[in-house]
């Protein structure tokens, strides 16, 4: 993998970073909206690279951390019913909902799995007729054609025993949401990459037209950060607001078409419930009515109870960008990775985990 | 012909009595096993080094080794990173019934190869069969005893601020190659498991210079596990540079994939040194002559500063904090 090495160029970097001390005389406010470029961001140490007014904050990205309790209360019902295998990325066995984890159910007796992907799940089905399989769907638009392809192949192949929990969540909508709500004001906002693979970056237009937020979308090495950075400010310091996109390699304006015809072939929009905001109309998919056969939700009958958050931890308002995860007292105390109290603890693109693994050096 | 192991091949009867006979003994043989007393004796005489370990790694082949070989190595090095000449182990098995007698024997056969090859002896052993689903084919313990030659004081706890770090080779080549074979994670890495004895390469460090202050062997958890367990230990500061740290581009495009930190998969067959300043380059030296040290480098140092804490500079001149392991990254890779 050659873009590796030359993403992560020193040399190149230290021009972008010197042009960005050139360029940049205005505070300027940037949440990176994904978790995946929170992790870069700490894991290089770009934040110690910036001026010093230029703040930087953490958005709602991160698919495991906006997962609700309720939901994965729901995750952890379908597991104890009797012959179902559940089949999960890592990080969400270890997230705790309302009363226990799906760490906890696989000790107590639930067969859990992690896969890489809905497809490893099919094939969990394939190789288990007698068993209920059902993929533990979350993720953004950039997951969401992975599922679609996979339901297209169960039904191809008549895998009957194949289910789906769909729990993705659709980004622009909650990126609306959160400036709605006003909470936190923002000069640009480093635009997620995979997710834009898909979508492409029309669909941010709204940003600077509603808001006169620049937005740039960015990859995930240094190298497309910092020239992400040098984009949003430039167009800071000359007052313009627009969208571009600092990855070019990987986004399209208007994004990848036979991704987003598959995943709304298979699913159609529907409202979600987001940790910490609540539920958001239109920013979540659920599956078709053609495709009800696979979808978990309506094939099985679980009560899991009222569902509540951790008392004290600020995982919600984190996800929002009101807070840092330097603003909860659990944080460090009663929460860590080893026992993670809130969902931000336990995803490696959560921001609490990464501020915990990586935390800054003068911290 | 029984070509899979079955209950009665631990039952003690006439089965057990062949089994060990013809599999165990005709192969590992040596003086002190050929007697099959009820225990090993053994003169030995200075400080004693002893370590047990238990391998329960999965698959049982992968690349660049077995479990049969990782059960030797393991131990062998566990004793050799305090200084010890690793000399006798003992070997038990757990045997799921059911296990193809082939693949026994193939593992059998890569004990006694890599015992050869570290020049210890398996002196003791026990073989158990249990019920299909009771084990996963095959798990293994082994305890080794060596002997620390006069002088030696090697310590987790020995760290001192001015120190180099030197590590033996390329870091997560274990953890990765075990990974690559996974059921439902199959990908296609070039990357056999780094799984060697390290006793010989030691010695050679030790003849070349009396300042070895910590050795250890970073497996599971990675070096950043190893060198955090330094820094508490000896409550000094350890900075490293990111771009001396050796990793091979397989290792790090197959850890981009997955999102892990080559930092923090395991190793089976390297060793992070930490040496005084004046001989690092000599000890180098000497590590870059043995087979299992040719891409050893200096990574870094131990510093005043921020005691108990482990720094690496990034690449790109910004420093973060490195902290331990502190959930498995996935089970039973050793």
């Amino acid at each position: 993998m050659k873009y590796v090495e030359e993403f992560r160029n020193p040399e190149l970097a230290k021009k972008l970073i010197d042009r960005i001390h050139r360029r940049s005389t205005r505070p300027a406010r940037l949440m990176e909206f994904c978790g995946g470029h929170t992790v870069a961001i700490f894991k290089h140490g770009l934040r110690q690279l910036l001026p010093p007014n230029i703040q930087m904050l953490s958005g709602p990205g991160c698919p495991v951390c906006v997962t609700s309790s309720a939901d994965l209360d729901r995750a952890i019902a379908l597991s104890q019913l009797p012959n179902v295998i559940i089949t999960s990325f890592g990080d969400m066995i270890r997230v705790p909902g309302s009363y226990s984890s799906l760490r906890q159910a696989r000790a107590e007796g639930s067969d859990i799995r992690i896969v890489y992907s809905a497809q490893d799940a099919l094939y969990i089905a394939s190789d288990n007729p007698d068993k209920s399989v059902i993929f533990i769907g979350i993720g953004f638009e950039t997951t969401a054609p992975t599922v679609a392809a996979t339901i297209l192949q169960a039904e191809q192949e008549r895998i009957n025993n194949f289910y789906v929990l769909s729990l993705h969540k659709l980004c622009p909508p909650i990126m609306k949401t959160l400036l709605a709500l006003g909470e936190v004001r923002l000069d640009g906002i480093i635009c997620p990459g995979h997710v834009s693979a898909i979508i492409g970056s029309r669909p941010y237009q709204f940003i600077p037209d509603n808001y006169d937020i620049a937005c740039v979308v960015s990859g995930f090495e240094p190298l497309d950060i910092l020239l992400c950075i040098d984009m949003l400010v430039n167009q800071i310091e000359t007052g313009r607001h627009e969208v571009e996109i600092a990855y070019r390699r990987g986004v399209k304006p208007e994004g990848n078409q036979p991704a987003l015809e598959l995943m709304g072939s298979v699913f159609e929009v529907s409202e979600a419930d987001w940790r910490g905001i609540g539920v958001v109309p239109t920013s979540g998919l659920m599956l078709k009515k053609g495709y009800r056969q696979f979808d978990a939700g309506a094939n099985f009958d679980i009560n899991p109870g009222p569902s509540h958050e951790a008392k004290g931890c600020i995982c919600g308002s984190i996800l929002r960008g009101v807070s840092t995860p330097l603003d909860c007292k659990l944080f460090h105390n009663s929460c860590t990775p080893e026992h993670p109290v809130g969902p931000c603890m336990v995803s490696s693109e959560g921001s609490c985990a990464t501020y915990y693994n990586y935390g800054d050096t003068d911290e | 012909m029984n070509d899979r192991i079955l209950l009665a091949h631990g039952s003690g009867g006439k089965l057990s009595h062949d089994l060990v006979e013809d599999s165990f003994v005709a192969v590992l043989g040596n003086p002190i096993l050929n007697t099959l007393e009820d225990s090993a004796v053994l003169e030995l005489s200075g400080r004693l080094a002893f370590t047990t370990d238990s391998y329960v790694v999965s698959p049982i082949f992968f690349p660049g080794g077995d479990i049969g070989k990782l059960a030797v190595c393991g131990t062998v090095n566990d004793l050799s990173m305090s200084g010890a000449t690793p000399l006798y182990l003992s070997l038990s098995l757990i045997i799921e019934e059911g296990l193809l007698i082939a693949d026994l024997k193939k593992i059998i056969a890569s004990i006694q190869h890599t015992a050869t090859e570290a020049g210890v002896k398996i002196v003791t052993g026990d073989t158990k069969v249990v019920n299909k689903g009771s084990v996963d084919k095959l798990f293994i313990n082994t305890s080794g005893v060596g002997v620390v030659p006069l002088g030696i004081d090697i310590s987790a706890a020995n760290a001192r601020p001015g120190d180099k770090i030197i590590v033996s080779g390329t870091l997560g080549d274990h953890g990765i190659a075990v990974l690559s074979q996974r059921e439902g994670l199959e990908f296609n890495v070039p990357v056999p498991s780094d799984c060697a004895p390290l006793n010989r390469l030691v010695a050679e460090m030790l003849e070349a210079s009396t300042n070895i202050h910590c050795l250890r062997d970073p497996t599971r958890g990675g070096l950043a596990t190893t060198l955090n367990e330094f820094a508490r230990r000896s409550g000094a500061g350890i900075n490293l540079d990111e771009g001396n740290i050796p990793v091979k581009k397989a290792v790090a495009s197959a850890c981009e994939l997955l999102g892990f930190d080559p930092l923090y998969v395991a190793n089976e067959g390297k060793l992070v040194a930490i040496v005084a300043p004046e001989d690092a380059d000599k000890v180098l030296t000497k590590m870059k002559q043995n087979r299992y040290g040719r891409e050893a480098a200096i990574i870094g140092e131990v510093v005043k500063e921020h005691p108990q804490r482990v720094v690496v500079k990034t690449r790109l001149g910004a420093s973060r904090i490195i902290g331990m392991l502190v959930d498995e990254l996935l089970p039973r890779i050793c």
